[in-house]
C-alpha cells in the first residue's frame, strides 16, 4: 500500500495533507510538531537541519542557513532576485550561471549545495515527516506553485521532487488549491457559480488571482504578484519598533549588530502571531545587545498603526489584481484569504471596507469557522492528489492537454427576460464549454409565452441611501456629509438572441426552459412543461 | 422565485433567431477538483450532456448495490444455540450468533457492529423480561461475548482458527466427484490461514504445468498462522492453588502445540492427496512420458539412419555384385557366340573368295588353276576381318572379270599396304 500527498511548497514554509478515506483531509505535522514546515535548511558541522530547527539557527549560523530558495529554482543567478537570501547563507553564481549556496560542513570544508539540491532535500525530509505520520510509503505527490512558475520552473521542479523520491501526479496553481480546498470543505458550495479573488501572503511575496468558479470548474481571469510583499514586511515593521523602544531605553542601538537584528526578527515572528488571537503580547529577549535584556508589552492596535502601511499596500494589491481582471469590486462574490500573514484581524477587516457588504471575506479573523488560511493550499493539493490517484499517469497527461484544458469561455450571461421586463440570467459569463443550464419558470395567468432570449447588459444600479433624520436637531453638520451609495451590479436585457414560443398552456403551469451550448458553441435552448407527456419546443442558434 | 414569462407577442409562431450571441473567450481552465475532471472526460471522450449524464446514472446505481447488506444479522438463530448455556459459550457457533454465518472470517468489523446491535437490540434482558421470561439472559451473554471476541483482532484471529464451520470439507476418498469442482473451494477455504498472500489457488484443467508446480510447491510448504489459544482449558487464578495453575498452563501449552502439529499434518495430507488425485499430474506425468520417448526416438534417430543406411549399401552392392556376374557370364557366352559367329563369317568369307575364282572359271585361265588358288589364298591370308567381309561381298555373285579385278586390286592393296611381297604372287 502507498499513499499520495499533497504539498505546498512555498518561500517561507511548506505544508504537507492527506486525504483519509472519508474524504476529509489531514494536514501533517512533521517531528517537531510543526504543521507549517519552514522552508529551511541549516548545516552544522555533518550535521543537517530542517524545518524550525533551521530556522532557529538563523540567529547562530545564518551563513550556513538557507532560506527562500524556492522562488529560485529554474532560474540563473543574472536573472533572478536573490535578495531573499540576505538573512542566511548568500547566494552565490555558479559555474553554469545557476544559483548555489557555499556551506561549510565539518572540518572546514566548503559544499556547494545549489538551489535544485537544496530542495530536493527539502522534499526528502517531507517524505520521511509524511511517511512518519501515515505509516505507508509516499509514492505519489501533488504540488502547488505560484501561477508565474513557468513551464521550464515547473519541469525542473518535476525533475527534483522525482529525484527525491516521489512522483509528481500532478502540478497546479496554489489560488486554485486554495479555492478547492475552501470550496469542498461544504458540498454546495462546490457548484455554485461565484466570482472569487484568491490572495496568498505568504513571508516574502505575494499574489493574488481572480478566479471564476463556474459549476465547479475554475478559470482564472487574472493574477498579480508583489515580490517582497509579505509577512516580513509585518516584522521588520515590528523589529524596527522594539528597536527603538530599545534605543529609547538603553541608549544602544541593536541594529548594528547582525545577531541582535535577527533576535529581534526571530522574537516579532512570535509577537505578530500572537497578536493575530490576542489583543496584547510581551516581547522579551534576553541579551538583546551589549547584554542588556529587552522586555516590552505591545498591543493590537499599537502593532496594526507600525505595521499600517504594509497592510493598506496589501489591501490595494488585492485591488489592483480586481482592476487586472477588468472587473470592479462590486463584481467579486467572495474574497479568500491565503497564506500565514492573512491571521492579521486588520488585513481581514480592511479588505472588507474596500469591498461592498456583499463580499464576503474569508478569514478566520472574521469567520472563526474558516479554515486555517496557512493549509489551504497543501489542503486543495491533498485532494487533488487522492482525486487523480486512481488514474494512470497517461490519463492525467492526456486531460492535461491544451485541447482539453483551453475552452471557450462564455463572454456574456444569456438568459431570458420575464413579464416585468428584467433580465433573468440563465448562463452566467465566464462560463467553461460545454454548459447545460435550466431554470424554471412559470407562464403566469396567459396562456401563451415567448422565451425572449437575451443577453445580458451589465450596469451598476446606484440607490442612494437617505441619512437617517434625527428628530432632534442636535447636530447639523451630519446632515452635510455625503448620502451613502449602495451599488449593486444589474443585469438588464441586452442583445436579443432568439425568441421560442410555448402556446395552448394552463394558467400557472410550471415551465423549464434549457440552454445548453455545446463544445463546438452551437447554442440550443428548449422550453417544455413540467408534466408528464409534454413536448418541448426546441430551436439552435449556430456559432 | 419563479419568474413570469412574458405573454406571447402576435407575429411569432415558432422559433425565430435574432442574432448570435457574443464570441466566446478562450481561457484555460483549472486543471483540479472532480468537476474539472467530469469537464475533461466529457470533451476526451466527446460525450454529450445526457451521454454523459447515463454514465454518471450507471455508475451511481454500481455504487448503491456495493452498499446493499442491510439485512446483517437478520439471520435467525435456530432453538439449539438460543438455548445453548453461556457458561459453555466457547462452542457455540459465535459467527451464528451474531447471526454472521454467511460471512464469517470475512465479516468485517462495521459489519459485526451492525449485526450486534441489531441482536442486542431484539436479545436485550429488558426486552425479554418486557415480554414475560425471566432469567433469558443467556443468549444475550453469548452475544456480548461473540462481539467480545469479534472486536478485538487478537481473539478474533484465535477464533478464526479453530472455527471449523468454515471449513469447506474435501470430498470423501473414494467417491465420484469433479475434482476441481470439489477441491478449489478447499484450497480456497485454507488460504486465508496462509501467512504469505496471495496464495495461489487450484486453478483448471488447462493451468499450465508451471502453475500448478508453484501450486503444490506453496502448500507443500504452507505456513498457517493458526493458534489454538481459544482451545485453552481456562486457568484458574492462583490464589488457590498455585501449582494447579501452572500444570493447566503447561498443559495448555503442550495441547496447542499438539494441536498446531496435526492441523499441521492435517493441510500435508490434504496436499498430499489433492496431488496423487490431481488429473493434471496425471497428464503431466502422461507427457512427461511421452516426451520422453520421443525424446528417446530422436536421440536414436542418428544411429538407426546409419545402420539404415549401411544396409541399403549392402544390398545395393549385392545387387551389384550379382548384376556384374550375370552381365559376364552372358557376354561371356556373347563373345563365344561372336567368336565363333565371326570365325563363320571369315570361313564363309574366305571360302566366298576362294570360291570365287573357280566360280569364274579361273578367269578362263584353268591352266593357272593352281596358281591363282594359291595366289588368293596368300591374300586371304594376308586380309583381316573387314576387308575379308568387302572383298567377299564385291566377289559375291560378281562375274568372271569383276572377280579378278577386285582380286587384283586387293593385291596391289595389300602390296601397297606392304603387307604381301610381289613375289609370292603368281598369278595376280
Amino acid at each position: 500500500m502507498s499513499a499520495v500527498i499533497g504539498i505546498s511548497f512555498g518561500n517561507t514554509s511548506s505544508s504537507i495533507a492527506v486525504a483519509t478515506q472519508d474524504g476529509k483531509v489531514d494536514v501533517i505535522a512533521n517531528p517537531d510538531g510543526d504543521r507549517a514546515i519552514p522552508s529551511v535548511l541549516s548545516y552544522v558541522g555533518a550535521d543537517e537541519y530542517h524545518g524550525a530547527q533551521a530556522k532557529a539557527q538563523l540567529i547562530r549560523n545564518p551563513k550556513n542557513t538557507i532560506i527562500n530558495f524556492r522562488d529560485l529554482i529554474g532560474k540563473n543567478f543574472d536573472d533572478a532576485d536573490v535578495s531573499g537570501s540576505k538573512y542566511g547563507a548568500p547566494a552565490v553564481k555558479l559555474d553554469d550561471g545557476k544559483i548555489g549556496y557555499q556551506i561549510t560542513r565539518d572540518n572546514g570544508n566548503i559544499e556547494t549545495v545549489t538551489v535544485a539540491e537544496a530542495t530536493k532535500r527539502h522534499m526528502l525530509q517531507m517524505k520521511v515527516a509524511a511517511e512518519d505520520y501515515i505509516g505507508k510509503k509516499v509514492e505519489g505527490v501533488v504540488i502547488t506553485v505560484p501561477t508565474d512558475f513557468h513551464a521550464h520552473q515547473r519541469e525542473e521542479l518535476t525533475k527534483i521532487v522525482n529525484d527525491a523520491g516521489l512522483k509528481v501526479l500532478q502540478m497546479i496553481n496554489e489560488p486554485s488549491a486554495a479555492l478547492l480546498a475552501h470550496l469542498s470543505a461544504e458540498e454546495s458550495r462546490l457548484t455554485e457559480d461565484k466570482l472569487y479573488v484568491v490572495a496568498d501572503f505568504g513571508g516574502v511575496r505575494s499574489d493574488a488571482a481572480v478566479i471564476a468558479a463556474r459549476g465547479g470548474v475554475f478559470t482564472i481571469l487574472a493574477t498579480a504578484h508583489k515580490h517582497g510583499l509579505g509577512g516580513d514586511l509585518l516584522d521588520d515593521a515590528l523589529a524596527e519598533y522594539f528597536a527603538k523602544e530599545f534605543e529609547k531605553k538603553k541608549k544602544t542601538n541593536p541594529r548594528t549588530n547582525a545577531r541582535s537584528l535577527a533576535k529581534l526578527k526571530a522574537e516579532s515572528i512570535t509577537v505578530k502571531k500572537t497578536l493575530s488571537n490576542v489583543q496584547t503580547s510581551t516581547c522579551s529577549i534576553d541579551s538583546l545587545a551589549e547584554g542588556f535584556d529587552f522586555h516590552t508589552t505591545i498591543n493590537r492596535l499599537r502593532y496594526e498603526l507600525t505595521a499600517r502601511l504594509v497592510l493598506s499596500d496589501m489591501t490595494s494589491f488585492i485591488e489592483l489584481v480586481v482592476t487586472k481582471a477588468g472587473l470592479e469590486n462590486l463584481d467579486i462574490d467572495e474574497v479568500l484569504l491565503v497564506g500565514g500573514t492573512s491571521h492579521t484581524p486588520k488585513l481581514a477587516s480592511n479588505v472588507s471596507f474596500v469591498f461592498p457588504e456583499s463580499t464576503v471575506i474569508v478569514s478566520p479573523a472574521l469567520d472563526s469557522k474558516a479554515l486555517n488560511p496557512e493549509e489551504l493550499v497543501c489542503r486543495g493539493a491533498a485532494l487533488q492528489a487522492s482525486m487523480v490517484e486512481s488514474f494512470d499517469e497517461e490519463e492525467i497527461k492526456e486531460s492535461l492537454q491544451p485541447v482539453v484544458v483551453n475552452t471557450q469561455h462564455l463572454s456574456k450571461s444569456i438568459g431570458i427576460k420575464d413579464a416585468e421586463g428584467n433580465f433573468t440570467p440563465i448562463l452566467v459569463a465566464e462560463t467553461a464549454y460545454p454548459i447545460k443550464k435550466s431554470i424554471e419558470v412559470t407562464n403566469g395567468s396567459s396562456t401563451s409565452v415567448v422565451i425572449d432570449l437575451y443577453e445580458g447588459h451589465r450596469t451598476v444600479k446606484e440607490t442612494v441611501i437617505e441619512a437617517e433624520k434625527y428628530s432632534d436637531d442636535e447636530e447639523d453638520d451630519y446632515s452635510d456629509e455625503e448620502p451613502e451609495v449602495k451599488k449593486e451590479i444589474v443585469y438588464v436585457p441586452g442583445t436579443l438572441l432568439a425568441q421560442l414560443p410555448i402556446k395552448d398552456l394552463k394558467p400557472n403551469s410550471k415551465l423549464e426552459v434549457i440552454v445548453n451550448i455545446t463544445h463546438d458553441g452551437t447554442l440550443h435552448v428548449s422550453g417544455r412543461e413540467l408534466k408528464q407527456g409534454s413536448v418541448a419546443v426546441k430551436g439552435e442558434i449556430q456559432a | 422565485m419563479t419568474a413570469t414569462l412574458p405573454q406571447l407577442p402576435s407575429g411569432i409562431d415558432s422559433f425565430k433567431v435574432v442574432s448570435k450571441y457574443s464570441e466566446p473567450v478562450r481561457r484555460p481552465v483549472e486543471p483540479v477538483g472532480r468537476y474539472f475532471l467530469a469537464h475533461a472526460s466529457r470533451i476526451m471522450r466527446g460525450h454529450t450532456w445526457s451521454e454523459y449524464e447515463k454514465l454518471e446514472a450507471e455508475r451511481n446505481v454500481k455504487q448503491v448495490e456495493l452498499d446493499n447488506d442491510d439485512d446483517i444479522g437478520d439471520e435467525e438463530q435456530d432453538e439449539e444455540l438460543l438455548e445453548h448455556d453461556p457458561r459453555e459459550w466457547k462452542t457455540a457457533d459465535l459467527y451464528a450468533v451474531l447471526g454472521l454465518s454467511k460471512l464469517r472470517y470475512r465479516a468485517t468489523e462495521d459489519q459485526v457492529r451492525r449485526a450486534h446491535r441489531k441482536l442486542v437490540l431484539k436479545h436485550h434482558p429488558d426486552k425479554k423480561s418486557a415480554s414475560g421470561g425471566l432469567d433469558q439472559d443467556g443468549f444475550f451473554k453469548i452475544i456480548q461475548k461473540a462481539f467480545e471476541v469479534m472486536m478485538d483482532p487478537v481473539k478474533r484471529r484465535q477464533y478464526d482458527s479453530v472455527d471449523t464451520n468454515a471449513d469447506v470439507v474435501p470430498p470423501p476418498a473414494k467417491s465420484k466427484y469433479d475434482f476441481f469442482e470439489a477441491w478449489g473451494p478447499v484450497f480456497a477455504s485454507e488460504a486465508r490461514f496462509s501467512k504469505k498472500q496471495p496464495v495461489p489457488l487450484l486453478g483448471t484443467l488447462e493451468s499450465s504445468k508451471e502453475e500448478v508446480d508453484a501450486f503444490y510447491a506453496f502448500w507443500g510448504k504452507f505456513d498457517s498462522w493458526k493458534t489454538f489459544e481459544f482451545k485453552d482449558e481456562d486457568v484458574p487464578d492462583d490464589t488457590a492453588n498455585r501449582d494447579h495453575k501452572r500444570y493447566i498452563e503447561r498443559k495448555n501449552v503442550s495441547n496447542r502445540k499438539k494441536l498446531k502439529q496435526e492441523d499441521n499434518k492435517r493441510i500435508i495430507d490434504l496436499v498430499e492427496r489433492a496431488y496423487s488425485e490431481d488429473p493434471r499430474i496425471k497428464l503431466f506425468k502422461d507427457a512427461a512420458k511421452k516426451e520422453k520417448e520421443r525424446k528417446k526416438w530422436e536421440r536414436e534417430a542418428g544411429s538407426r539412419k546409419a545402420a539404415e543406411e549401411a544396409a541399403a549399401k549392402k544390398a545395393a552392392e549385392e545387387e551389384a555384385a550379382k548384376k556384374a556376374a550375370e552381365e559376364a557370364a552372358s557376354s561371356k557366352v556373347n563373345a563365344k557366340k561372336a567368336k565363333e559367329a565371326a570365325k563363320a563369317a571369315k570361313k564363309k568369307n574366305k571360302r566366298a573368295i576362294r570360291g570365287s575364282a573357280k566360280e569364274a572359271d579361273y578367269f578362263g585361265d584353268a591352266g593357272k588353276s593352281a596358281d591363282i588358288e594359291a595366289d588368293i589364298d596368300t591374300i586371304i591370308e594376308k586380309l583381316d576381318d573387314v576387308q575379308l567381309g568387302s572383298v567377299a561381298g564385291k566377289v559375291n555373285g560378281a562375274n568372271a572379270d569383276s572377280v579378278k579385278q577386285v582380286i587384283s586390286e586387293t593385291a596391289s592393296e595389300l602390296i601397297g599396304a606392304g603387307k604381301l611381297e610381289k613375289s609370292y604372287l603368281k598369278y595376280f
